[in-house]
């Protein structure tokens, strides 16, 4: 309705590294998935994309690509490039599919946001946002870039109202690009395990053509030990009310160690029947009153776990120091799990409570850290 | 930081609860409601969202507002609450309607607008209590009337349920920019008093601004023009398709109405007959003390009729207020034509049908008769339409003016 204002795009790049990822915990094991695959593909394209060299860098990715089509860090880098050499539709069409195959990542949710921001589709990035959020509620970028789209439709939203003239034309979003995939994990409780060992965040000024920021961006993701259960939920209140914040008190009595030992072979059944994509087994795993995350209901999520488990290719998910402390029908087991699927190879601290029920040690919860 | 309150809207709110007696908010009443109230409109969704507002539940508001807007995407009200509960998520509020740079004069047509609605739907309680007191008597002929109360900017519609008029349905409405009681050409102001639709204008004929439709109605009637009352075209109309509504002063003088709501209105219009009273604040009387009116000026009516059947000239005079005035002639010369008439008259028989009776809005005791006047004489006899103006005076009904309608 109203005219449209000739301004510059008003979502301006901020380029923000957010460290270095690949770390021990979490890589992409290119070379045992794929013999022919090079390991050191990713940071050379990387290092072509800070020293701006980006046709160069989508030549290589695309290379890479086509060799792990389904990989989600080659096609976010590919996003990345597409976005820096002005493709905002392909970039557009490859994070709106990362999202598609890997809808608990909310990075490319984050950059899809940015894109649709910067060619004024508020409402598409903020569904967009929203969704991060959904996935990963306590990630702050998208929290800060869902401020500024709200913004932007209020500001719409007044126009309409008042019928004016684009009078905010002066105002600008300040939408950052996440330009590291850092929460790749196919498990959506492992969600913030993968930022557990990062460095420090760090800002690195790229080819965007921006002053640097002196916005901290210090955590993006959220702190490792937060469970994400406990995190503030934005879109609406979870319906279970998390138990987490009570771990058992006691210590486990010396009569339990044979308990213990129950709960333990009941952890490792769990994690064969995973990795052997019996997903009507791994779901015994767990008590009718799981904690699903965010309070998503309990059908979706069966869904969406036994659409995420039974996808072809190789899965191996396998757990050790395990530490089991019990107090009456609730044991608190911590553990490490190891994760290698076709595309991603992760470590992470979990924390699993089972429920006693009926004799069977049940999962009620289950959380990174 | 999204749990803002949003310190205007609820303060609009509370000021909408001071200023009317009643509060009712949301739909918890409505069950011990007899009638059917027009809850079509937006105004339910409106007070919802407000309460949601001020239980701070601003995520249900902002899709309740999202949902409003789907059913009038050009209702700018709503998009101002939509902007608002937006910019709550990520900044404090301090008024309602946060929009930088905004001019003022728009910020107040809509806030005006949001209050005379909310007022309108917190107190529509009144509509099925009271009867507007202008309603004095429908004839059979007519199947509806509009009263309409520019302050409260609301037309109401009545049906005529044997004579007593029942609430239909109400609408948000929008006046003239300097507000009521028209007296000048130009003055845009909306004209106070007792009218009628006199046709109808389809929108082919009209330019947009007057959206679906436009109804004339028969503004200066007699009084208007014997109070030396001037201009013209003044119409119920609709709005230009850019937006649902405009504010409640907003017109040069014409009772404006949201399409939706004309194009619901018109089905119930007799042209030329259905009674249109235009009120600065409409007046509601109980039934008892509504039927009290009606029966005491239905008698004095009846005795003019049969004082004039009497041939009696003094008593039929005493009839008539001194300030009486026809058309063309003063109450002397009036009264030594009805000397003459009746010196050659044996009998005259007079009956009268399809009386309606509208009081007429303002300080004046002031009361509109019509009706069809069947008179027979021993050498005359005569059909007509005829208008009385009736006027209390000293205590006593008389008649001001009269002539064929």
């Amino acid at each position: 309705m109203r005219p449209n204002s000739s301004t510059p795009s008003l979502a301006r790049l901020t380029a923000i590294v957010i460290g270095l990822v690949l770390s021990l915990s979490v890589s992409f094991a290119n070379a045992q998935a794929n013999p022919q695959g090079n390991p050191q593909a990713l940071p050379e394209i990387q290092r072509l994309m800070k020293q701006g060299q980006m046709p160069q860098a989508l030549e290589k990715v695309d290379i890479y690509i086509s060799t792990k089509p389904k990989d989600a860090q080659g096609r976010f880098l590919k996003g990345l490039i597409l976005t820096e050499v002005g493709r905002p539709a392909d970039a557009i069409a490859v994070f709106t599919k990362l999202t598609e195959d890997f809808p608990e990542l909310p990075e490319p949710y984050n950059n899809l946001a940015v894109l649709y921001a910067q060619q004024k589709q508020y409402d598409k990035a903020r569904t967009a946002l929203e969704m991060a959020i959904r996935t990963h509620p306590s990630y702050s970028i998208a929290h800060e870039n869902l401020g500024d789209v709200y913004a932007k439709l209020a500001s719409q939203a007044y126009d309409k109202a008042l019928q004016l003239d684009s009078s905010n034309a002066a105002t600008q979003t300040k939408l950052s690009m996440i330009k590291e995939l850092i929460s790749t994990s196919t498990k959506p409780g492992a969600k913030a395990g993968a930022a557990a060992t990062k460095p420090e965040a760090e800002m690195v000024k790229t080819a965007a053509a921006e002053p640097p920021k002196t916005k901290p961006v210090a955590t993006p993701v959220a702190p490792p030990a937060k469970p994400v259960e406990k995190a503030p939920e934005p879109v609406k209140t979870p319906a279970v009310k998390p138990v987490a914040e009570k771990p058992p008190v006691t210590p486990t009595p010396v009569a339990a160690s044979g308990e213990a030992d129950i709960v333990s072979k009941a952890l490792q059944g769990w994690a064969s029947a995973w990795s052997n994509k019996d997903v009507k087994a791994y779901l015994a795993y767990y008590a009718s009153d799981f904690q699903t995350p965010n309070g998503m209901a309990r059908k979706s999520w069966e869904a969406e776990r036994t659409q995420r488990i039974d996808k072809p290719g190789k899965l191996q998910v396998s757990v050790d120091d395990i530490k089991v402390s019990i107090a009456g029908d609730k044991a608190t087991v911590r553990f490490r799990q190891h994760y290698t699927s076709a595309t991603l190879k992760t470590s992470a601290s979990k924390t699993v409570v089972f429920v006693k029920s009926g004799g069977r040690w049940l999962i009620q919860q289950e959380r990174v850290g | 930081m999204r749990r803002v309150a949003l310190a205007g809207l609820t303060l609009t709110l509370l000021a909408v609860g001071a200023a009317g007696t009643a509060v009712v908010a949301g739909s918890n009443n409505r069950s011990s409601i007899p009638v059917t109230f027009s809850d079509s409109g937006p105004e339910p969704q409106l007070s919802r969202i407000l309460v949601e507002i001020e239980k701070n539940r601003l995520d249900t508001a902002l899709a309740q507002t999202e949902a409003l807007l789907t059913q009038y995407p050009n209702f700018r009200l709503a998009h101002l609450i939509k902007g608002d509960l937006l910019l709550a998520r990520s900044t404090q509020l301090s008024t309602f309607g946060n929009a930088a740079n905004a001019p003022q004069e728009k910020l107040t047509d809509l806030r005006d607008e949001v209050i005379a609605r909310l007022k309108a739907y917190r107190n529509r309680e009144a509509t099925a209590k009271y009867i507007p007191r202008y309603l004095l008597q429908m004839q059979p002929g007519q199947k509806h009337a509009i009263v309409i109360d520019t302050q409260k900017s609301r037309l109401y519609l009545y049906q005529n349920d044997n004579g007593r008029p029942r609430f239909v349905a109400d609408y948000y409405i929008s006046q003239g920019k300097l507000g009521a009681d028209k007296t000048r050409e130009g003055d845009k102001k909306t004209p106070i008093g007792v009218y009628h639709v006199t046709s109808s204008l389809p929108p082919q004929q009209l330019g947009p601004l007057y959206g679906t439709g436009a109804f004339p109605i028969n503004y200066p009637n007699e009084w208007d023009k014997r109070q030396g009352r001037n201009g013209y075209g003044i119409w119920l109309h609709g709005t230009p398709s850019d937006t649902f509504s405009r504010p409640p002063k907003a017109s040069d003088g014409c009772v404006v109405l949201s399409n939706v709501d004309l194009d619901a209105l018109a089905k119930n219009l007799q042209i030329g007959l259905t009674p249109v009273i235009i009120s600065n604040s409409v007046e509601w009387l109980s039934f008892d003390d509504w039927q009290n009116e009606r029966s005491a000026l239905n008698k004095k009516i009846d005795e003019w009729r049969s004082d004039w059947e009497s041939k009696d000239v003094d008593r039929y005079l005493k009839n008539y207020s001194k300030k009486f005035q026809t058309k063309d002639h003063s109450l002397e010369q009036f009264a030594q034509q009805k000397r003459h008439v009746n010196a050659g008259k044996e009998w005259i028989k007079v009956k009268l049908s399809n009386v309606s009776m509208f009081r007429n809005p303002g300080n004046e005791e002031l009361v509109v008769v019509t009706f069809e006047q069947d008179y027979q004489s021993n050498n005359l006899n005569n059909q007509m339409k005829k208008r009385q103006y009736w006027i209390r005076e000293d205590g006593n009904w008389k008649i001001v003016f009269e002539g064929a309608a």
